[in-house]
């Protein structure tokens, strides 16, 4: 079997910012006050009253050319299974390098002095289940899987539908994609 | 979570031991509380009448039935004639029957959904948001139409920001395009309607020209939305939204909603109103209510609303001051309804509970109403207690349990207890003869035929399913007398008064002064939110802790305001000495009294209402004539340590109200205020 490489899927069209996914991350990963891993993001076309909008749950992208991973002097920013970008805590020495390289901010860091961010929800996913932020979401905005498995929903989604990815230019090569 | 370990929850009985509304209390053990209540209420064992019940959400259910014996009518919540009450009238009387909680829309079917004011998805009513999204994701059309753009206007192929107020007149030039260029549903029109000739007559010079100078919306998008409406019937919903209250003439515009919806044959079909089914389910053997109950309350001497489904939750509290009602309301039992933040005209609310004999609440956290009563009783979460099944009607009939996860921390107890202990020092003991909540569960679930132990696994059973739409060979029963759908209402034109038209009518909503720098304030939820019940929940602030005033990009410019900026909102008011009518108004008002004609001389300025400080959100998202914020901030009781001094409440400048007189309700959307720029409060400055 090939390798995986894990990603997720945004049905821009479905979500209506309700914030599920935030709460469900913030709860299942202890995120401390003050900070998050994921966010709403509200984007506003057009001048009144010809306007249009979209609703984006964001959150680290598990790049595959990897910024922070290259600007980490110390090994703490680290690929792992499924391509997934995590931090080793007790490797990070809190310089932030990351946080400057990462094109996303999508990172931030811990009261406890190490950087932060998603890790879609790993430690989930390896038993089998899904990531918090899908699995509360109540419009089935969210959708996560391994884009090399041709009968996974994202691999299908990506296959049928128009999407995008956030700041293409930077060359990352970003996991997250936005249906629209 | 975050409100079962809430720091501020109410944790012991307390008693009153200073004035009303400072909190000075006593923790007091449960009997001497219990006792202290019962022993006040039973002195109006000989006029049960003299006590009002308060009551929202289901654990209301043991209350109901505690007062219900004890012989009262006044029971009441602001969820009817502040919220759906006019909704629900407008659909029974237009179709037999009121849509009930939750509406039994079939969104998930719709091809075109339209809303009027509608915020669905900002209201997070999670049933109906999940149906929204999966009516989305099959390819559904949405039309939406409010002041504001929402986050589903923001999905919708039409956006129409619609001039506050005017709604009736769109919803009638849409029927007059749609019956012009017959995009109605002849066949269901003919079978299941009466009135469909007055309509047409009706709407015949509604054109969307005339429409236009009303809504501002143009006439040729007035024209495509109404054939996009029309061309996807039947499974064309026009949604009935929730919260309807907003300018008085309220059940007039539910019943153009209504109509609208007969005209493209949607009720009870596929992707518009699905017929519900309720499983059946027998209640505990009590004795019968025996006490012979009394007219309620909620009528001021006098009035009379021929169509009012429901008990006016303001009407019992104005039946608080003498010689108001027929007879006077004495005590308030309140259950889980915050009301000086929940009732219009806040001040009034204040008064009332001055000067009431006796107030006791149970609540779960030190609410402002809790800092208004004589006795305090503590319920626990409902994470930690039974409640009585759910059996609402709904698409697959359904029982559902509500059930503890955790003991009850602190020293809380659950509705049911709190109900049945008052019940046997009232002498109601025969009303409460179950031994513990779970054999009263048991006994009814045996009685329907249900296993207990399953629904406690599941936590839902679902029943069998029942045939939804007249094309699964459903046969509808409509209004009584004549069963069909009442397009031209008999019953309204009986009524003869005025508002209370047998066809939708239209009428000018006031408009805020230009001249003044008055803009109508609007409201609405946050989704994260459940109206101000949750905003002390420090968990769900974590995401949302505060609201923001929305003002149009242009007008914020003009005012040299930005995002950020510290303003507060202020609402002038002119009472009218003749007549009582409230005007709005910085300067006084030019023009002679609206209600009887008096020469403005005759107005009394009143003390102009100012809303805590509020930070502005500077939008293209909004009208310039309107203004938006969030409902269920503001809060000033001391014991919300977190939610205290967050935010502005909306509530406390809804001193205006337009009454519907159909049914009571209070429109909530007529009161117009003034931005004045202001500095940070201490508190956000550190």
């Amino acid at each position: 079997m090939s390798r995986k490489r894990y990603a997720m899927v945004v049905d821009t069209r479905q979500c209506v910012s309700c914030k599920a996914c935030v709460l469900a991350c913030k709860a299942e990963n202890e995120v401390p006050d003050g900070f998050s891993r994921d966010w709403l993001m509200e984007e506003v076309w057009g001048d009144y009253p010809n306007l249009s909008a979209e609703n984006r749950s964001e959150r680290c992208n598990h790049c595959t050319n990897t910024p922070c991973v290259h600007a980490c002097p110390t090994g703490a920013s680290h690929v792992n299974e499924g391509g997934t970008v995590l931090v080793s805590h007790n490797k990070c020495t809190g310089c932030k390098a990351c946080i400057a390289a990462c094109p996303y901010n999508a990172r931030y860091t811990h009261p406890a002095g190490y950087v932060d961010k998603c890790t879609f929800c790993l430690h989930k996913v390896q038993r089998g289940e899904q990531p918090a932020c899908v699995s509360i979401c109540p419009t089935k905005t969210l959708f996560f899987g391994d884009l090399n498995d041709p009968t996974s929903e994202v691999y299908k989604l990506l296959r049928s539908r128009r999407f995008k990815v956030l700041f293409p230019e930077t060359g990352a090569k970003p996991n997250v994609y936005f249906l629209y | 979570m975050g409100l079962l370990y809430d720091p501020d929850r109410l944790k012991r009985p307390l008693i009153r031991r200073d004035k009303r509304g400072s909190q000075v209390f006593e923790e007091v053990d449960w009997k001497t509380a219990l006792d202290h209540v019962a022993e006040k209420l039973s002195k109006y064992t000989a006029t049960p009448e003299a006590l009002a019940l308060y009551s929202h959400g289901y654990g209301g259910t043991w209350f109901k039935h505690l007062v219900k014996a004890f012989g009262t009518p006044n029971i009441g919540a602001p969820s009817d004639a502040q919220c759906r009450g006019s909704r629900e009238t407008a659909f029974a009387l237009t179709y037999g029957s009121p849509l009930g909680s939750p509406e039994h829309v079939d969104m998930p079917h719709s091809r075109v959904i339209t809303f009027i004011g509608s915020h669905l998805g900002e209201n997070m009513h999670n049933t109906q948001v999940q149906d929204l999204a999966t009516a989305i994701s099959h390819g559904a059309q949405l039309i939406v139409v409010d002041p504001r753009f929402s986050t589903v206007a923001g999905k919708a192929r039409h956006w129409l920001p619609i001039k506050p107020g005017t709604d009736i007149a769109l919803l009638l030039a849409w029927m007059h395009v749609i019956i012009k260029e017959r995009l109605y549903d002849r066949e269901y029109v003919e079978q299941h309607t009466v009135g469909f000739d007055e309509l047409k007559k009706h709407v015949e010079d509604k054109t969307p020209e005339w429409a236009f100078t009303r809504t501002t919306i143009a006439p040729e998008v007035i024209v495509e939305t109404a054939r996009l409406i029309g061309g996807a019937r039947p499974a064309s919903l026009i949604h009935p939204g929730r919260r309807t209250a907003w300018h008085g003439d309220d059940t007039q515009r539910l019943r153009a909603i209504a109509i609208l919806n007969a005209l493209v044959g949607s009720y009870g079909r596929k992707g518009g109103f699905y017929i519900p089914a309720k499983p059946e389910l027998p209640k505990y053997p009590t004795p019968p209510y025996s006490r012979k109950r009394a007219q309620p309350a909620d009528w001021q001497k006098g009035q009379n609303y021929p169509f009012a489904d429901s008990i006016l939750a303001h009407g019992l509290r104005d039946a608080v001051f003498p010689g108001t009602a027929d007879y006077d309301i004495k005590a308030w039992l309140v259950y889980g309804c915050n009301l000086p933040l929940a009732l219009p005209q806040p001040e009034r609310t204040r008064e009332a509970m001055e000067k009431l004999d006796f107030i006791v609440a149970v609540d779960v956290l030190p609410s402002e109403i809790t800092g208004w009563a004589d006795v305090v009783l503590p319920e626990a979460t409902y994470l930690e207690r039974y409640d009585d099944i759910a059996a609402p009607p709904y698409r697959e009939p359904y029982l559902a349990l509500r059930q503890p996860v955790v003991e009850p921390l602190h020293d809380s107890k659950p509705g049911w207890w709190i109900a049945r202990e008052l019940a046997n020092r009232m002498g109601l003991a025969e009303y409460f003869p179950f031994e513990n909540v779970t054999e009263y569960l048991q006994t009814r679930l045996e009685k329907g035929g249900y296993d207990f132990a399953e629904l406690k696994e599941k936590g839902v059973i679902l029943t069998e399913p029942q045939p939804l739409y007249i094309e699964d060979g459903l046969e509808p029963t409509f209004c009584p007398d004549t069963n069909k759908i009442e397009i031209y209402s008999q019953k309204m034109a009986d009524a003869q008064m005025p508002g209370v038209e047998p066809l939708p009518h239209y009428t000018d909503p006031e408009e805020p002064n230009r001249a003044d720098e008055e803009f109508r304030l609007l409201f609405g939820r946050s989704p994260v939110h459940t109206f101000g019940r949750t905003t002390n929940n420090r968990f769900l602030s974590s995401v949302v802790s505060k609201n923001v005033v929305w003002i149009n990009r242009q007008i914020a410019d003009e005012m040299q305001v930005t995002c950020g900026d510290w303003v507060v909102l202020v609402n002038d008011t002119w009472t009218c000495g003749t007549c009582g009518k409230q005007h709005s108004g910085k300067s006084r008002p030019s023009a002679k009294c609206s209600g009887c004609q008096a020469e403005p001389a005759e107005f009394v300025q009143e003390k102009p209402v100012r809303s805590d400080p509020i930070q502005v959100k500077r939008t293209r998202r909004i009208r310039s004539d309107c203004v938006y914020m969030v409902h269920g901030y503001g809060h000033d009781s001391k014991g919300l340590k977190f939610a205290r001094g967050r935010g502005a409440s909306d509530a406390k400048l809804m001193t205006r109200v337009q009454v519907d007189p159909v049914m009571g309700g209070t429109g909530m959307n007529g009161n117009f205020v003034r931005i004045e720029k202001t500095t940070a409060p201490k508190e956000a400055q550190s």
